[in-house]
């Protein structure tokens, strides 16, 4: 039982660790957007909380927390409540599966722990995909329960974008799940090793660069982002699906979609990016005689390449203007859908024809 | 700990299947069908049958219930009892097949007696992912492939159906506007 116990401390403290992690970096996401969308812009962003405005967040969090919550009087009370945690949850549950560093082992009180990875399940990818999809239901649910048009609107259109773009998500992956023969997001990794041509956004036979486009833009579409907002419109929808929630309630939808930001980001580094692969064979630290402190470079590169999708993803938001309704579901089933069946067939002729 | 499981898989399922029928909100219904997904997807995983588990819960839970959803929202029925008073027809279906159970139960055609069908895979294989897909693709491909087509025949009727036909006048003005360039 001591040994059950032990495990079961280990896995926590691992669990509380990396949601301290995507917290603090949701923390930091939104001061760098309103800073750099400042900074596209010509303008400063926050500067007034802290030197240069480094401490906004906290200061949006404390708003938050002390805001009244106000549940609109013709609300589905349940529904109203259950909404925002059923949108948190899927968003915070992926980060389980994905590698963070090299898949080490060390020994803690006789028990073997793999620091960087908390679980390596044989369907990591699917794992994730299922929670996404599980993620639609708080946007829905928040949206009818508030008994507004507006919020009614934004929540089914949420759906059908969500329902739509996930189904590109998912095939996209399939080509480099075929050069893998794995579902496991460790073993992709792992496979991914050494230089970055070795990376699957450029490894042979059969180069994932379209699967790549098709999977960033359709994780944009998925995660809500500009230019495809439409469940949060403000010209049109006041605020989409959450006009009705305040307070913490609204907090939990904007930290959902944040987490979901940082969520996608690190699977595409994971997928496409060779995750915490350097892209030199090996560690600089290792030729250094440091190989015990390999994994520090290993986790700066993770974080390179997920920070690189993060910056991305605020780069769209100040380029691009926001799609039509229709456009949105055009480009989605007839430009994206064929790409990413068309990378699938040549993807498994290129593997076939190789080995 | 396995029967504690299932157990609570199986109690669960059960409980959340009768309260999608016998709720009045169709919203309430829709998600107790959501939380009986899960519980079937648990169950599988308590099967070691991983694959299965996530692919219930992205197609069933990800999928056709949003869809489900998204027409209860926009047909917007609120208590409406029409559909909880099909006895005659809920009667006609439900008595033979308890019939059908209770006599599979009672007689000797339990499978207790059979021997077990032979799996072609050991069922507790560790890559279970791989062991499906070769079993799909070898010994199950011809009834694999009939129903991808009966899914695609499927998927041409919906759009058949839902096709906006387009009309006489309509069609002119294309033309038209086809000729003119």
């Amino acid at each position: 039982m001591s040994e059950f116990g032990l495990r079961l401390a280990i896995s926590l403290t691992q669990i509380a660790a990396v949601m301290g992690i995507v917290v603090v970096t949701v923390l930091l996401l939104t001061l760098a957007e309103r800073k750099v969308l400042g900074w596209m812009q010509d303008r400063m962003g926050p500067m007034e909380v802290g030197p240069y405005g480094i401490l906004q967040p906290f200061a949006d969090a404390i708003k938050l927390f002390f805001k009244e919550d106000i549940i609109p009087a013709g609300a589905n009370k349940f529904l109203f409540t259950l909404a925002p945690i059923l949108c948190l949850i899927p968003a915070f549950i992926g980060f389980a599966v994905i590698p963070w560093g090299p898949n080490w082992t060390i020994e803690v009180g006789g028990i073997t722990v793999k620091p960087f990875v908390i679980s390596d399940i044989n369907i990591g990818i699917l794992y994730i995909l299922a929670f996404a999809s599980i993620g639609a239901y708080g946007i829905i649910l928040g949206g009818w329960a508030s008994n507004s048009k507006y919020s009614l609107l934004g929540g089914l259109r949420s759906a059908a974008q969500i329902i739509s773009y996930e189904l590109n998500v998912g095939l996209s992956i399939i080509g480099v799940i075929i050069l893998t023969g794995s579902l496991s997001l460790v073993k992709i990794t792992d496979a991914q090793a050494g230089w970055f041509w070795n990376w699957y956004l450029f490894a042979l036979p059969a180069p994932q660069i379209f699967a790549f486009v098709v999977f960033v833009i359709s994780s944009v579409a998925e995660t809500n982002r500009v230019p495809f907002d439409l469940p949060e419109a403000e010209s049109e929808l006041v605020a989409g699906f959450f006009t009705e929630y305040s307070g913490l309630r609204f907090a939990f939808f904007f930290l959902a979609e944040y987490a979901n930001m940082v969520l996608v980001s690190c699977v595409a580094a994971a997928l496409f990016l060779g995750g915490w692969n350097a892209p030199y064979p090996g560690t600089i630290l290792e030729l250094l005689g440091a190989p015990s402190l390999a994994w520090v470079e290993n986790i700066m590169w993770f974080a390179v390449k997920a920070y690189s999708f993060l910056f991305l993803f605020f780069w769209l938001r100040a380029t691009l203007p926001r799609l039509r309704y229709d456009q949105l579901m055009k480009f989605g089933w007839k430009v994206m859908l064929p790409i990413a069946l068309a990378n699938i067939v040549v993807t498994s002729i290129a593997v076939f024809i190789t080995q | 700990m396995a029967h504690l499981f299932f157990g609570y898989f199986a109690g669960m399922i059960a409980i959340t299947s009768v309260l999608v029928v016998a709720l009045r909100n169709p919203v309430y219904s829709a998600l107790s069908l959501l939380v009986m997904f899960f519980h079937v997807a648990g169950l599988y995983v308590t099967l070691h049958a991983e694959f299965l588990a996530a692919v219930q819960v992205i197609v069933y839970a990800g999928a056709i219930l949003v869809l489900y959803l998204f027409v209860v929202m926009l047909l917007n029925v609120k208590r409406d009892d029409r559909y909880h008073s099909q006895w005659r027809i809920a009667a006609f279906i439900c008595i033979p097949l308890s019939i059908e159970f209770l006599v599979l139960l009672s007689g000797d055609f339990g499978a207790a007696h059979r021997e077990p069908a032979s799996l072609p895979v050991e069922p507790l294989a560790s890559d279970n992912t791989l062991a499906i897909g070769q079993t799909l693709f070898s010994t199950y491909l011809f009834p694999f492939e009939v129903a991808s087509l009966i899914l695609l025949v499927a998927m041409v009727g919906a759009i058949v159906l839902a096709k906006r036909d387009i009309s006489e006048n309509e069609a002119k003005n294309m033309n038209r506007v086809s000729g003119a360039q």
